[in-house]
This record gives structure tokens, C-alpha cells and sequence, in this order.
């Protein structure tokens, strides 16, 4: 297949996977083998685009004309590579990993989590190459309306109110104030497409600017960055494999990747650069990383603990990319994918505890390694990863933005990264101490590790987190591509 | 030899069968007369439709009376795209009827049902049709007598009040149109609306004028429902027949639009509405209260489909919002939000008449944990609501689009605002359904309840989905709302964005 069509195929695969899901719905060892084989197949189909984007291509496709002048139009360029990698990838563990945790916890309604899944991931490969801002808007929606089941999954009244939040703040913000920023952007500037230098450069004053800026800064929810954030610890009633996936990989770095297209394809980094009005920014998403860190601390709940976690490591990314620095902006982009591999595992992890031990509050697990190593340890590298420690990639993504940030003089975002470092330490590390080194409740029933699909998922993610810190040579040429035109 | 008389036929068909249906005294018959009529008119409509895109409108004189002395049909691509609403919504409706007017009409007046029905859609035809003032008049009076009589024949007693209610608001309007065309008689001394227009010219400052211009749009405003001459629709709409609400709502309203459009465009002139009378003024606000005010009562009521009627008024006061812009790309806006709420919000009265068929009630109580009993009818139902929310690649946002794009081009950027931040009261309306639908325990009395027949599920997911491939494929809505309205403004057809 030539690149362009696989870039028109790869939204579509997933689509095409969930139907035979649906249609294989009654023989579940059937619809488990096509979830995977269509990960498989997406992840084959996604990474067949890399030599053509490392090599300077950007291969493109359209669907369709949706308005006169608007299509659904796709075009790849080396943070959506990276992006529909990563997501593409790690949904292949993420499906191992669901088989185990559905079929242990005998969960209802199974067919429609894989056929949402599958949804999920095609509209996460359409963000990733969306060719124009409003095929991206068109995707993001759809993310969002995807996902809607799942976190409701149980159908309980805590699901139902929680699925309230999610949907209610997403849907708000992406009409309220994206889609008007959208608007007011094809309005000014007669295009949607994503140019390298931006399209917005002398088309509006610098006070719209700035509003537009802030618009699509908020209006971008998945982002979560701060008073925008509720819906993601709410979207924690869901399943573990949705909060593994979709809560730490696909839908959240679909507003923060969508933040960088943005900044970078309609705004142009040397448009924001000497844009006044802009900088708010850096303190906004600053303030998101401390507070949301100490929120993580004092959530007893595991999985909550993880969602506050996210919220401030979303909010690294944006921080990074509002420096405006060539180090920064790869650190940033870096990132996304550093912070999945490690994210997924401690969601695994904590999947996998609840599975075995039925343990959700971060004060029952003392002594838990004893019974579950493998877990533990995966969640250790998690954690090491999540304070950017070495062999964790966590590291290499925060070495890049810590020093683009001391290049470019900001102290504050420095100092942001220093303390959130160290309030990441306190809110990780004594799990992990607490899990091997104090002895467990001698009252409690034996256990051991959760089923083999899980072990192998988190085992899986787990070697990628590290596997990444020692070879980050992929996705740092992706990340330098990106930024090669600001040096 | 036949296509001559097109236009004719488009209104005298269904006019001559509503008798037949009398005569033939058998409900069965009566539908399936019906059901030809409709698809037959469909076939009409569209044909004069594709002969008025690439030509000049057609002109057809009544018994061979010149135009403007006798009464002329006039088929221009406004109209032609009315008529092929009209008609298309009364085909799809007339199908599912058959099912659902047997459970909810008394079978011994299943045959006058249909002779009402197809009055009412000749009316609603004939006002689309014609290029004449007061002949405009006739078939207003037409299509509102017999939906009166049409809601009238609801199962629910209160469907008489609702009747009447109507009936008194309707004739009120019909009194104000009919004075505004008399005195535009007695200005210009002409009835042919195109000769009218001619004779209007260089009169604007005429104050006969204006007040005849003032009556028309308060009585086409109390028809067409805008905030708050409305009051008469939530009644109408919640206790007449399913079939009748879903055919009223999707058609009735939309004609009265098209109505208020012609004789500002075509017949006064923008410059007596927006210059010399302050429409510009009164219209947008009326419009934005409608949005408001209409969506949040919708968010209160119990009896879902009071409540898509209170959405219904929310959603015209899209359709003038765009009209009042007095814009290209605002008059394409509303007459692309004409035709796609048409489909919307018909599809969803539909796929409500679906479950009144089963349960005998739209109560919100009622509809606990349908979703399982009746996936086909409930998954329209939400596809439906996410197009009255305006999610991309549903119709509803195609309109929304346009709106918002027009209201940035005239400036009035707070409009914008407005008009997205209405969309979110959608979603909480909508929603309500869906949580009670999804996600509640149904009932134990319910456990018999089954999808309804498919003659109602396939209509109701013919419309829904339309509203779906309208929201993707819009080359064919925006071009020709896009001609009608670079028609109505006489402007030459722009490329602008």
C-alpha cells in the first residue's frame, strides 16, 4: 500500500475491527481475536507510515468535503507519528490486558467495551493525522462520545453521574469554547489547515489573539489543564483497561497533542513568541502541575491517585511547549509518549491488584510485594518513570524540558519541574516502599499475582518504559523533526 | 406532455384524493391512497426541483388566466426546495402511519384521518406553490383548519384544548396575514406576488406599506411560532397523534418560514424590513430568547415530547436568527437549518410515536430502561438528539456552522457565543433522556414491551439517518439553500466562506 493510503486506512481500520467485533459479539473468543488482530493489523499499518516520516515525508490523504472548503483530511507529520504510535502500540497490550481483567471481573456487556474500544482508537488515529483543525474537532468529538459508554460501563448511579461530569465538561468546553475558536479562526484567517508557520500570523489583533489562545487552551478539556480537569478523575468508575488506555494514553494526550497542533500549526511558535498576551500560559499550566500533585498526595484511592498524577503530567507537556523552545518543545512532545508507557503500567498495576487482592485504597498495600512481585515491580518502574528517574524514560523526556527551560531563562518553569519532581517522590515512592518493605496484614487472605494476560500486559509495558529510556533514538528524531525549522 | 403541469399537479393531487378518502369510507384504502399521493408528489417535487436549478422558475397559470390577472404557480429554487421537504417528510411519515394511527385513532375515523391529512399537505403545498398573495392566504387556511382537526383527533382529552388553542392563536395570524395582504392590495391594487414586488418598488416610504409589512410578520410569526407567539405549540404538539405531530413539527412551521421569507425577500424587499423597519432590531433578540427560553423549558418537562416541542421552538429561533442576518451565508444558514431540523426533529417524533405505540406514553417515568426493550427506536432517538446538540457530522451541525460563521461576517461576535452556548442546553436535555433511557431499571410491567413494527422503525431511521448523511454530505443541502438564498438577496452567487 502507498503511504497515502494507508494514512486514509489507518482511522478507518479500527472502525471496520469494531463492526466485526459487533457482528462476532455471541463467540467471545472470536471478538477477542479480532480486537487484537485489528491492534495488530493498526499498529503494522501505523509504523509501515515511519520511514516515510522520518524521511521528510508528510504523505496525506482526503475522505471527504464535508463543507466547501472543509474536508476530513488527513495529513502526517512527526508528532501525529508519534502520537498514533504510541497509541497504536500500546492498545495491542491494553487488549491482553482487557481480556484478563474483563473475563476475571466477569463484566456485562462486553461486546460494546471492545466495539467502543475500537472506536476510541479510530477516532484517537484520526486525531493523530488530522490534516486541518476541524477533521481534528470532528475526531475529538467523536473520542469523546466513544468513550461515554465506557466510563458508564457499569450503568451504576455513581457510573451515571460520573459519565454526567465527563460528558458534560468535554462536550461544554469543545462547543462552548473550542468550536468558537475553530469558527473565529476560519472566519479570520479563510483556512483550517495545518501549516508549519501557523495560519494565524497577521490575521488578528493581539488581544483576539490572546483570547483565541485561550479558547482553544481551555476549550481543549482532554487537556485537563486546571479549572478543566474534573472530568478525568471522574472518568476513573471506568473499567481499569479504559483508565489504562484511553485516560492515560489516547484521550488525554489527544488534548495535550491537540494543544502542541495548535500552538505549533495554527498559532506558529514564532507568531506566540511575540505574542504578550500569551503569556499566562506558562503559570497556568504550572499551576496545574503543583496543585494537581497535591491533590495526588492526599488521595487514598489508587486510581484517583494515578488521575491526579496525569492531570499534572498532562500539564508538563503544556508547560514545556509554552516555553517556546526548540529543547523544550521535543521535551514536550518526548513526553507524550514517555508518560504513556509509564502511566499504562501503573494503571496495569493497580488493574492487577484490584483484580488479585480486590484492593483499591493506597493505605491496603502494605506489603503486597511479597505476594505480587511482578506487579510491584512494574509499578516501582511506573513510579521511577512518573518522577523521572533513571532507567525510567520519565528521565530522558524531563531532561529535555528542563533544559530547554534553563536555555530559555524561565526559572519558573524550572522551579515548577524541580518541586513537582519532588512531590512526585512523596506521592509514589512510599507505595512502592510500603509494598515491599513492611510486612502485610497476617489477617488477610492469600493471594497471588492477577491472570497471566495481565501479568503479561504490565510485564510488557513495564520492559517499554525502561526499553525506551535506553533507546529514546525513535521518538527523539521524531520530536527533533518537529522543532528542526525553530533551531 | 405531463411536465407542463407540474406545478399544478403538485397541489391539486393530494386536494382531489383528500375527497376520495371520504368516499372510499375504509381506513386501509384510505392510507394506501394516501401513501401514493405522498410518493407521487415526492416524485413531482423533485423533478420540478431538478428542472429549477439549472433554469429559470417556472410559471404556470391557472386555467390558462395570464398571470397577474389570474393565479399563478411560481417555482423558483426556494420554493422547489420546500416542496421537496414538504413532500418528503409527508411520503416517510405516511409509511409509519399505517401502525400507528390504527393504535391511535378510532377506527371508524381512520378514514377521515386521512382526508384531513391530505389537506393539510395540500395546504402546506399549495403555500409553497403559488405566487399568489391571497391564494397564499387560501392555503394557509387550508393546511391550519385541518391540523386543527388533525390534533383534534389525539387520544388525550386535552388534545380538544390543544386544538382549540391553536385554533384561536391560528386564526388570530391568519386574521393578521389576511389584513397585511389586504392592504398591500390596496396599495399596489394586485394579488401576483411578483407583480406585487414590482409595484412595491420606490414605495417604501409609504406608511400603508409598513403597516401591511408589520401584519404580515406578526401573523407569519405567530404561525411560524417565534418566541413568544409560540404558546400555541407545546400543547399542539405534545397531544395530537404521533403521526401528526411528527409531519406537523417536521413541515408546518418550516412553510410559515418560508412564507415570512418570501414576502420580506421577495415581495417588500430587505431594504422595507431591515431599513425602514427596524426587523434587524426585533428579530435577533426574539430569536436568541427563543433559543433560551425554548431550550431551558424543554429541560424541565416531563412528557418528552413536550419537550422536543419546546426544543422545536428553541431550534426556530435558529432558523430566524439566520433569517434576521439578512446575510448570505446567514439566509443559507437558516434555510439549511430549515431543512435539516425538518429531518431531526421529525425522525425524533417518530421514533417517539414508536414508543408511544408500545408503552401508550412519552412520560420520562415511563421510558425507564427502554434501551434494552427498544434498542432500534432509542439508538434514533440519540443520533437524533446529538444533531439537536449540533455534534459534527450530524445535520444539526452543519447549520450550526453556518450560523455561527454568518454571525462572525456580521460582526456580532456575542451572537456567536450565544448561539454554541444554546447548543449545551441541548445536551442537557437530551441527556436527561438518555441517562432515564440507558441507564434506569425498566419497570417490571414492561417486560412485554417489544421494538415496534418495522413499517415504524424503517421511517424513523429514514429520516435519522438522512439527518446523519446530511451532516456528511452536504453539497446538495448548502448548494441549494445557498442558490435560494443568493436568490432571495439577488445576489450573484459568491464563493464567500
Amino acid at each position: 500500500m502507498s503511504p497515502e493510503t494507508t494514512v486514509a486506512a489507518a482511522p478507518l481500520l479500527p472502525l471496520v475491527g469494531a463492526v466485526l467485533i459487533w457482528l462476532a459479539g455471541r463467540r467471545p473468543n472470536l471478538r477477542e481475536g479480532v480486537t487484537l488482530v485489528t491492534a495488530g493489523l493498526l499498529f503494522l499499518a501505523v509504523a509501515s507510515l515511519l520511514p516515510t516520516v522520518l524521511a521528510g515525508g508528510r504523505p496525506a490523504a482526503v475522505w471527504l468535503e464535508l463543507l466547501p472548503g472543509l474536508a476530513i483530511a488527513f495529513r502526517v507529520e512527526p508528532l501525529g507519528m508519534l502520537f498514533a504510535l504510541v497509541a497504536s502500540l500500546l492498545w495491542i497490550p491494553n487488549s491482553v490486558y482487557s481480556i484478563g481483567y474483563m473475563r476475571a471481573h466477569r463484566e456485562a456487556h462486553q461486546t460494546r467495551f471492545y466495539v467502543c474500544f475500537a472506536v476510541a482508537l479510530g477516532s484517537t488515529m484520526g486525531i493523530a493525522f488530522a490534516g486541518n483543525m476541524f477533521t481534528l474537532f470532528v475526531f475529538y468529538e467523536a473520542l469523546t462520545l466513544s468513550t461515554y459508554p465506557l466510563v458508564t460501563h457499569s450503568g451504576k448511579p455513581d457510573a451515571v453521574r460520573a459519565g454526567r461530569t465527563y460528558l458534560g465538561i468535554l462536550l461544554s468546553t469543545s462547543i462552548g469554547l473550542q468550536l468558537l475558536a475553530i469558527l473565529s479562526t476560519w472566519w479570520a484567517s479563510g483556512t483550517l489547515d495545518f501549516v508549519d508557520d501557523g495560519i494565524l500570523a497577521g490575521t488578528v489583533g493581539d488581544g483576539t489573539m490572546g483570547l483565541l489562545l485561550a479558547l482553544y487552551v481551555f476549550g481543549i478539556g482532554k487537556a485537563a489543564l486546571m479549572p478543566i480537569h474534573r472530568w478525568l478523575p471522574a472518568a476513573m468508575v471506568a473499567p481499569v483497561p479504559v483508565s489504562a488506555l484511553l485516560h492515560a494514553v489516547a484521550v488525554v494526550k489527544a488534548g495535550v497533542f491537540t494543544v502542541l497542533k495548535v500552538m505549533i500549526y495554527v498559532f506558529g511558535i514564532d507568531t506566540l513568541r511575540e505574542l504578550a498576551e500569551g503569556a499566562w500560559l506558562p503559570y497556568v499550566a504550572g499551576a496545574t502541575v503543583i496543585l494537581a500533585s497535591l491533590i495526588a498526595l492526599r488521595q487514598d484511592n489508587l486510581k484517583l491517585r494515578l488521575a491526579y498524577s496525569t492531570v499534572s503530567q498532562l500539564a508538563y507537556v503544556v508547560l514545556a511547549a509554552a516555553v517556546l523552545n526548540p529543547l523544550a518543545i521535543a521535551g514536550a512532545a518526548f513526553h507524550i509518549a514517555a508518560h504513556a508507557f509509564g502511566k499504562i503500567t501503573l494503571f496495569f498495576a493497580a488493574g492487577a491488584i484490584y483484580t488479585a487482592a480486590h484492593k483499591t485504597a493506597v493505605s491496603e498495600l502494605a506489603g503486597i510485594g511479597r505476594r505480587m512481585p511482578w506487579t510491584m515491580a512494574a509499578f516501582a518502574i511506573g513510579s521511577l518513570s512518573m518522577v523521572g528517574v533513571p532507567p525510567a524514560v520519565g528521565f530522558v523526556s524531563k531532561w529535555y524540558m528542563l533544559r530547554g527551560a534553563v536555555e530559555a531563562g524561565q526559572l519558573f518553569v524550572v522551579a515548577v519541574i524541580v518541586l513537582s519532581t519532588l512531590l512526585n517522590a512523596a506521592y509514589f515512592l512510599p507505595i512502592v516502599y510500603d509494598a515491599f518493605f513492611k510486612p502485610p496484614n497476617p489477617a488477610e487472605s492469600t493471594h497471588g499475582e492477577a491472570p497471566l494476560p495481565i501479568l503479561l500486559a504490565l510485564v510488557a509495558s513495564a520492559a517499554g518504559t525502561v526499553l525506551l529510556f535506553g533507546f529514546p533514538d525513535l521518538p527523539l528524531d521524531l520530536a527533533r523533526q518537529l522543532t528542526a525549522r525553530l533551531e | 406532455m405531463i411536465t407542463p403541469h407540474l406545478p399544478v399537479l403538485q397541489v391539486v393531487l393530494p386536494l382531489l384524493a383528500a375527497p376520495v378518502c371520504v368516499l372510499l369510507r375504509n381506513g386501509r384504502l384510505a392510507w394506501l391512497l394516501a401513501l401514493v399521493v405522498g410518493w407521487v408528489s415526492l416524485l413531482i417535487a423533485v423533478l420540478l426541483l431538478v428542472r429549477v436549478l439549472d433554469g429559470p422558475p417556472l410559471s404556470y397559470a391557472i386555467g390558462g388566466w395570464a398571470p397577474p390577472w389570474g393565479i399563478e404557480y411560481r417555482i423558483d429554487r426556494l420554493n422547489a426546495f420546500l416542496l421537496v421537504i414538504v413532500a418528503t417528510i409527508d411520503a416517510v411519515v405516511l409509511v409509519y402511519a399505517r401502525a400507528s394511527v390504527e393504535r391511535e385513532i378510532d377506527p371508524d375515523r381512520v378514514y377521515l384521518f386521512y382526508a384531513a391529512f391530505l389537506l393539510c399537505f395540500t395546504g402546506l403545498l399549495g403555500i409553497a406553490a403559488t405566487g399568489d398573495a391571497f391564494n397564499l392566504f387560501v392555503f394557509l387556511e387550508i393546511s391550519s383548519l385541518s391540523s386543527y382537526a388533525l390534533i383534534a383527533m389525539g387520544r388525550d382529552r386535552r388534545a380538544l384544548t390543544a386544538a382549540y388553542q391553536y385554533l384561536i392563536m391560528g386564526t388570530i395570524g391568519a386574521t393578521f396575514i389576511l389584513i397585511g395582504v389586504g392592504l398591500a392590495y390596496m396599495v399596489t391594487g394586485t394579488l401576483n406576488m411578483a407583480d406585487m414586488a414590482d409595484r412595491l418598488v420606490g414605495l417604501t416610504g409609504n406608511r400603508t406599506v409598513r403597516v401591511a409589512f408589520a401584519f404580515l410578520t406578526v401573523g407569519l410569526s405567530l404561525k411560524l411560532a417565534l418566541f413568544p407567539l409560540h404558546l400555541w405549540l407545546p400543547n399542539a404538539y405534545a397531544y395530537a397523534p404521533s403521526t401528526v405531530t411528527a409531519f406537523l413539527a417536521a413541515t408546518a412551521t418550516k412553510v410559515s418560514v418560508y412564507a415570512l421569507l418570501r414576502f420580506t425577500f421577495s415581495i417588500f424587499g430587505a431594504d422595507v424590513a431591515f431599513e425602514v423597519l427596524p426587523l434587524d432590531l426585533i428579530l435577533p433578540p426574539l430569536a436568541i430568547l427563543a433559543m433560551f427560553v425554548g431550550s431551558l423549558v424543554a429541560i424541565f418537562q416531563d412528557d418528552v415530547k413536550r419537550m422536543l416541542a419546546y426544543s422545536s421552538v428553541a431550534q426556530i429561533g435558529y432558523i430566524v436568527l439566520g433569517i434576521s442576518f439578512a446575510s448570505l451565508d446567514g439566509l443559507t444558514a437558516g434555510i439549511v437549518h430549515l431543512f435539516n431540523h425538518a429531518l431531526t426533529k421529525g425522525g425524533l417524533f417518530l421514533a417517539l410515536g414508536c414508543v408511544f405505540y408500545r408503552l401508550g406514553s412519552v412520560r420520562l417515568k415511563d421510558m425507564r430502561g427502554l434501551g434494552q426493550r427498544m434498542p432500534l427506536a432509542m439508538a434514533a432517538f440519540v443520533v437524533g438528539g446529538l444533531g439537536l446538540i449540533g455534534v459534527p457530522l450530524t445535520a444539526g451541525f452543519v447549520s450550526k456552522w453556518y450560523l455561527v460563521v454568518a454571525a462572525l461576517g456580521n460582526g456580532w461576535w456575542p451572537v456567536a457565543v450565544l448561539v454554541l452556548a444554546s447548543s449545551l442546553l441541548a445536551l442537557v436535555y437530551v441527556w436527561r433522556v438518555v441517562e432515564v433511557v440507558y441507564f434506569q431499571p425498566a419497570p417490571r410491567e414492561h417486560s412485554e414491551v417489544r421494538e415496534a413494527p418495522l413499517s415504524m422503525v424503517l421511517p424513523t431511521w429514514l429520516l435519522i439517518g438522512a439527518s446523519v448523511y446530511f451532516g456528511v454530505d452536504t453539497s446538495v443541502t448548502v448548494g441549494v439553500a445557498r442558490s435560494a438564498a443568493a436568490f432571495l438577496l439577488q445576489a450573484p452567487l459568491g464563493a464567500g466562506p
